[in-house]
C-alpha cells in the first residue's frame, strides 16, 4: 500500500507542476494554422513568432478530406489552411473562405504568372499558391529499356507484377482516363467506365496499390515502374540514381497546394501577416528547399541549385504540358467515382 | 527433440513479436530518410528529433493527457466499480451491459459522437475536450478491471471491520482498497495505454493547437513518416522496458526479503 501511495503522490506532484508550466499566461495574438504533415521548415514558424510577436499554434492533416471535416464541423478555429486545388474550390463553392486583401499580401507579386487565376479560384480572390507539382512516372533504368513517354507502359505485360499504382481514386482512375485520352475530370459516364475496365484488366499486372511506401519500394528496386508526385520523383532519384522521371505525353494532373483564410478565422489581419511572410523570398526558399516540391515563387527559385532547376522531373516548361488538367471539384458526381474505383479494388 | 521444438516455437512467436520494434530502433540510425538505403550510421534523427518543436509539443500533450485522463478514469471507474458490485442483480446486469456498450463500440463511432456532443454543447475544441473524451472511454476500462478483484473478495472481510468498529468509509480505506489494488493499479495502466494509443477518438474531438503523438504520425503519410518519429518510438520502447525491469527487479527483491 505504501508503495502505490508514493506512486500516486509523485504522479499528483508531477501533474501539478506540468499544469502550471501550461498554464503560463501569453498575452500575445495566437494564429492557428493548419498544414499538410512534414510540409514545413519550422524554423521558418518560430521566425515569424519573433518578428511579429504572434504565436503559431501549428498543426498537421494527412488529407483534404480530413481538413475539410474538421473545419465543416466547427469547433476548430484556424486562421490558415493548405488545402489542394479541388478543395479550394469546393470550399468557395461552400462559402467556407474569406477573401483575400491583397494590400496586406505585396510579396504576392513573386508568384509566377502561370499559377495565378487558374480554374479552382479564376479571379485570385481567395488563395495564395505554396507548392505545385505533376503526376507522372517514375522508372528504374536498370530494369526498363525502351524510353517512357505515354502511360500505356503501365499496361504491358512486360512489366508484368513490376508495377505500382497510387492507392489513390482520383490519381489512379485518373491514369485510366489520360491512357484512354480523356479528360481526367469526365462526368461521362462510358467514360468512366471504360477507365474501370481498363485498370480491371491491368490489375494482373500490379504489384501493389501503395501509398507513400512507394518512395521505399522504388528506392530499394522492389518494382520497375511506379505512379509517383513530381516532387517525391526528386527525392526518389536523389536517393537512387537509376531511377528517371517521366510526364506522359497524353498528359497528367497538374496540382496546387495554396493557402487559404477560412471564415472561422478570428484573426484575419495576422493570417494575412503569415501568408505575405511564406512569400518572402528567403523563407519561401527555405520552405522550398526542406520540402522539395516545386514552388511557384519566382524569387525563391532563383536560390536553388540550378541543376534542380534543370530537372524536368521538378520544373517542366509548363508552356509544353498539353492536356495537363487540374483536378475540380466533382461534388455529388464524386460518388460515380467512388463506385468506380470500389469495383476496381473488389475485383 | 520436443523439447527443441517447444522452445523453437516460443523464439518464432518472439521474434515476430519484437523484429518489427528491432527494425525500427535500426532504422533510427539510418543516414538516409529512406528504408530502401542504409546510407550509414547517423545521432542526426534524434538530434532533431528533440528541436522539432511540433513533436515536443505532441509528446508533452499525449503524455499530459494520458496521465491525466488514466487518473482520473481510474478514480471514477473504481468508484464505479464499488457500486456496481452493490447493486441488486436486475440493476447490476442493467448497469454492467451498459458499460460494456463503449468498449465493444467501435472508435469511430465514439469519437464522431463526442465531436458532435462538444459543438452542440458549445465547448470549444482543445484540451479540455480531448481531455473529456479520453476520460469517458477510459473508465469502462477501469471498471471491468477493479471489478473481477471485487468478487474475489471475501465479503466478510468488510463485515468485520465493522464489527471491529471502523466507520464504512474507513473500512474501505483500509481493507477494501489495499485488497483490490491489484485491479486498480491494471485499470491505471490500461486507461494510460489506451490514450496513448488512440487516433480516433482524438483526432475528432480535438481543435486548434493541441495535437496528440498519434495525429503526427498520421499527418505525416502523404510524405512519408519522418525517421524522427522512429527515433521517439524507440525512446518510448527504451524507456517502458527500463520502467519493466526495475518494477520487476524490485517486486523480485521484495519477495525475496518475505
Amino acid at each position: 500500500m505504501k508503495k502505490y501511495n508514493r506512486l500516486i503522490l509523485s504522479l499528483v506532484l508531477l501533474l501539478t507542476v506540468v499544469l502550471l508550466t501550461a498554464c503560463q499566461q501569453d498575452e500575445r495574438v495566437v494564429l492557428n494554422v493548419y498544414n499538410w504533415g512534414d510540409y514545413i521548415d519550422e524554423s521558418v514558424i518560430q521566425e515569424f513568432e519573433e518578428k511579429y510577436n504572434i504565436r503559431v499554434n501549428y498543426d498537421t492533416f494527412s488529407t483534404n478530406e480530413d481538413m475539410y471535416v474538421k473545419i465543416k464541423a466547427g469547433g476548430a478555429d484556424y486562421d490558415v489552411l493548405f488545402p489542394s486545388d479541388y478543395m479550394i474550390e469546393r470550399m468557395i463553392k461552400e462559402d467556407m473562405l474569406h477573401k483575400l486583401d491583397f494590400d496586406n499580401i505585396p510579396n504576392y507579386k513573386y508568384i509566377e504568372g502561370q499559377f495565378k487565376n487558374l480554374e479552382y479560384d479564376p479571379q485570385n480572390e481567395y488563395s495564395v499558391p505554396y507548392m505545385w507539382g505533376t503526376v507522372g512516372i517514375l522508372y528504374n533504368k536498370t530494369m526498363v529499356e525502351e524510353p517512357v513517354t505515354s502511360w500505356q507502359i503501365l499496361w504491358d505485360q512486360k512489366y508484368s507484377k513490376q508495377i505500382l499504382m497510387l492507392d489513390s481514386q482520383r490519381d489512379s482512375i485518373g491514369v485510366a482516363l489520360k491512357m484512354l485520352g480523356y479528360d481526367m475530370n469526365t462526368r461521362d459516364l462510358d467514360e468512366l467506365e471504360a477507365a474501370k475496365q481498363a485498370l480491371i484488366e491491368q490489375k494482373p499486372l500490379v504489384l501493389a496499390y501503395v501509398g507513400d511506401d512507394v518512395k521505399d519500394k522504388m528506392i530499394a528496386g522492389e518494382a520497375a515502374l511506379a505512379v509517383v508526385w513530381s516532387g517525391d520523383a526528386v527525392y526518389m532519384k536523389w536517393e537512387n540514381p537509376d531511377l528517371e522521371y517521366a510526364l506522359p505525353e497524353e498528359g497528367s494532373n497538374l496540382w496546387v497546394d495554396a493557402m487559404v483564410i477560412p471564415k472561422t478565422s478570428k484573426n484575419k489581419a495576422e493570417a494575412e501577416l503569415f501568408i505575405n511572410f511564406m512569400c518572402d523570398p528567403e523563407i519561401a526558399f527555405k520552405n522550398t528547399d526542406y520540402i522539395g516540391y516545386s514552388s511557384p515563387h519566382s524569387e525563391a527559385k532563383k536560390m536553388l541549385d540550378p541543376e534542380l532547376l534543370d530537372d524536368p522531373a521538378a520544373y517542366p516548361d509548363l508552356e509544353g504540358l498539353v492536356n495537363y488538367d487540374i483536378f475540380k471539384d466533382l461534388a455529388d458526381y464524386l460518388k460515380v467515382y467512388d463506385r468506380i474505383w470500389t469495383e476496381v479494388k473488389a475485383h | 527433440m520436443k523439447r527443441f521444438l517447444a522452445r523453437g516455437y516460443a523464439a518464432l512467436i518472439y521474434l515476430f513479436l519484437y523484429a518489427p520494434i528491432l527494425i525500427l530502433i535500426v532504422f533510427s540510425f539510418n543516414a538516409s530518410k529512406s528504408r530502401g538505403n542504409w546510407a550509414g550510421f547517423t545521432l542526426n534523427w534524434y538530434l532533431e528529433l528533440f528541436q522539432d518543436r511540433q513533436i515536443m509539443k505532441a509528446l508533452y500533450y499525449t503524455m499530459v493527457i494520458a496521465v491525466l485522463s488514466a487518473i482520473i478514469a481510474t478514480v471514477i471507474g473504481t468508484a464505479a466499480a464499488i457500486g456496481i458490485h452493490n447493486m441488486k442483480r436486475l440493476k447490476k446486469t442493467i448497469v454492467m451491459n451498459l458499460t460494456y456498450i463503449p468498449v465493444v463500440n467501435p472508435d469511430i463511432v465514439t469519437g464522431l459522437s463526442l465531436m458532435l456532443l462538444f459543438i452542440f454543447t458549445n465547448l470549444q475544441l482543445g484540451f479540455v475536450s480531448l481531455l473529456l473524451a479520453h476520460i469517458t472511454f477510459n473508465i469502462p476500462y477501469v471498471i471491468l478491471s477493479v471489478l473481477p478483484k471485487l468478487k474475489q473478495l471475501d465479503k466478510n472481510l468488510y463485515e468485520a471491520a465493522l464489527d471491529l468498529g471502523a466507520t464504512p468509509l474507513y473500512a474501505y480505506r483500509k481493507v477494501i482498497l489495499p485488497e483490490i489494488m491489484p485491479g486498480i493499479v491494471t485499470g491505471l495502466l490500461l486507461a494510460f495505454t489506451l490514450s496513448v494509443d488512440d487516433f480516433v477518438v482524438s483526432f475528432f474531438t480535438t481543435g486548434s493547437g493541441v495535437s496528440t503523438l498519434s495525429i503526427i504520425v498520421y499527418s505525416m503519410a502523404r510524405r512519408g513518416i519522418n525517421p524522427k518519429i522512429n527515433a521517439l518510438s524507440s525512446l518510448l520502447f527504451l524507456t517502458v522496458l527500463i520502467l519493466l525491469v526495475i518494477v520487476n527487479f524490485r517486486s523480485g527483491e521484495n519477495k525475496n526479503k518475505e
